[in-house]
């Protein structure tokens, strides 16, 4: 579904991403993992189309979207759920879940999307008429989840879904991406909580100074020394 | 009594026209994050094409509203998409700052060179004509530039906020990146956006020329005057702009009046300066955007 093919890409003239080739079939939950400063966020930028590869293919669906810009990318469906939750402070959580359907694809079907998102999130539904900027840590990190699905993706990108939270939110906030899962969405995710994320991954990356340096299951990656010696701390 | 309240009567329709001007303004920079300095030459145009299409067709200057308009978005649109959007790559942003003094100062020249430095005066059609309510008199043109006025910002507050296009405006003004990431294209909402800007502008050219002659540093004195309007309502703000314009208007009718013709730009200014180190963020000064 999705290829990275030796990518290279990075800001100005610092380079942060060398040759890395990375896989996600349909279906899948893969992940990356590494630490802060890896270019795990780099990567889902590039795929994003915030970042331009300076070297390298990305293909989606089989369509090389390396130099699309990111509001094509969006289009095609893949929508990338941004760290630090990134919402539009100043508008409502309603006017942020129909930004979210803000391409012609997704736009037809708002309201079959939101019923979706709400059966998701029902906390998200007492909170329409409030400014997104109003909300805790945690009902922000829901309704940007939520805003994400409004796109009808076919491919979600979490950067570091659970940064910022309390450990029981953080729990809820795993719990939602098994069910956004379950409903056949394709999932590449980005996280420095290793342990939640290996468990509930298909597939892992190990991402060190801009290179992959190792690639498995999840389950496989959970038992592999390094992996528990570097992220887990075991 | 009477004067008071005439002067009162004076300044809200002349904040009526300062509205149009500034919220112009007042968009491109919330929007774009960018002051236009060339926003008083972009008046001057308008007021030009209005005079020149009045004076050659014999058409009433209110009736050439919509293609003036029309040609304001689209040298907006131009101006934002040939001379601004090339520089987003700059290192420094404030360079586009520089690239719209310029383009104000070859305007300018270019309006020297096809116009002259004398000034035109546009047919009126009545509209300079006073209207009697009770004890007052106020000019048919003041009265169409406060109703205008009015109309400009309501009808660009319920685009703003009603619309998918306003929405994802004001989205982009709030987070450019997380705008992206829904599949706005920010390069075309920027482009819009000064497209509208300049619009207004050319309103309120159609609505100023019957009323003043126009030179070609017209645009000059009518944006100065915006800038204050902006700065106190709070940049960015519509309504802030809308409010700011009535106060700047009244102020300008009573210090005219009350202190000297001469001198109600020195008490303008003095205003502008004391929101300044008072309240430099407006009445209605926009949080910022969370980047």
């Amino acid at each position: 579904m999705l290829r990275l093919e030796r990518v290279s890409a990075g800001y100005g003239r610092v380079t942060i991403l060398h040759n890395i080739s990375i896989e996600v079939n349909q279906g899948e939950v893969v992940t990356i993992v590494g630490a802060n400063g890896a270019g795990k966020t780099t990567t889902l930028r590039t795929i994003a189309g915030l970042v331009r590869p300076t070297e390298g293919s990305i293909t989606f669906d089989g369509k090389d979207i390396g130099r699309l810009p990111a509001h094509e990318v969006v289009d095609l469906g893949i929508t990338l759920i941004p760290e630090g939750r990134q919402l539009f402070p100043h508008m409502t959580v309603r006017e942020n879940l129909l930004m979210g359907a803000y391409t012609p694809r997704a736009r037809g079907e708002v309201d079959q999307t939101l019923d979706f998102a709400f059966s998701l999130f029902p906390r998200v539904k007492e909170k329409l008429d409030q400014h997104a900027g109003s909300l805790s840590g945690g009902e922000q990190q829901m309704v940007a989840i939520a805003r994400g699905l409004m796109a009808k993706p076919k491919l979600l990108l979490f950067d570091e879904p659970s940064l910022g939270l309390a450990p029981i939110i953080v729990k809820q906030v795993f719990e939602t991406i098994d069910k956004i899962v379950a409903t056949g969405v394709t999932v590449l995710i980005v996280e420095q909580n290793v342990f939640h994320t290996l468990s509930i991954a298909d597939r892992g990356y190990v991402l060190e100074n801009g290179e992959i340096t190792m690639t498995d299951t999840g389950a496989a990656l959970l038992k592999n020394d390094h992996v528990r010696r570097a992220y887990l701390g075991i | 009594m009477t004067v008071f309240w005439q002067l009162v009567l004076n300044g809200l329709m002349l904040g009526g026209l300062f509205a149009i001007i500034s919220v112009g303004l007042t968009l491109i920079f919330g929007i774009i994050r960018l002051v236009n300095f060339a926003h008083g030459e972009l008046l001057m145009v308008g007021m030009y094409a209005t005079f020149l299409l009045t004076t050659q067709l014999g058409v009433h200057p209110y009736a050439l509203a919509p293609p003036v308009v029309l040609l304001l978005f689209v040298v907006g649109v131009l101006i934002q998409r040939f001379i601004l959007q090339p520089l987003l790559e700059a290192r420094d942003h404030h360079v586009q700052i520089f690239a719209t003094v310029g383009l104000s100062t070859a305007l300018i020249n270019l309006a020297l060179l096809l116009f002259g430095a004398d000034i035109h005066s546009t047919p009126a059609y009545g509209a300079r004509t006073s209207l009697t309510l009770g004890p007052f008199r106020i000019l048919t043109g003041h009265v169409v530039m406060f109703v205008a006025g009015i109309l400009v910002v309501a009808g660009l507050h319920v685009f703003l906020q009603r619309t998918y296009l306003g929405r994802a405006i004001r989205a982009t003004a709030q987070h450019r990146h997380a705008a992206q990431l829904m599949g706005i294209d920010i390069n075309r909402i920027y482009i819009i956006t000064f497209g509208i800007g300049a619009a207004c502008v050319g309103l309120a050219a159609t609505l100023v020329a019957p009323m003043y002659p126009v030179s070609p540093t017209v645009g000059t004195y009518f944006v100065l005057t915006a800038f204050v309007v902006v700065v106190l309502g709070g940049m960015g703000s519509l309504h802030g702009a809308f409010i700011g314009a009535l106060i700047i208007g009244l102020v300008d009718s009573l210090s005219g009046y009350y202190i000297a013709p001469d001198l109600k730009e020195v008490v303008i200014f003095a205003i502008f300066i004391l929101i300044l180190l008072v309240r430099p963020t407006g009445l209605f000064g926009l949080g910022r955007g969370s980047e």
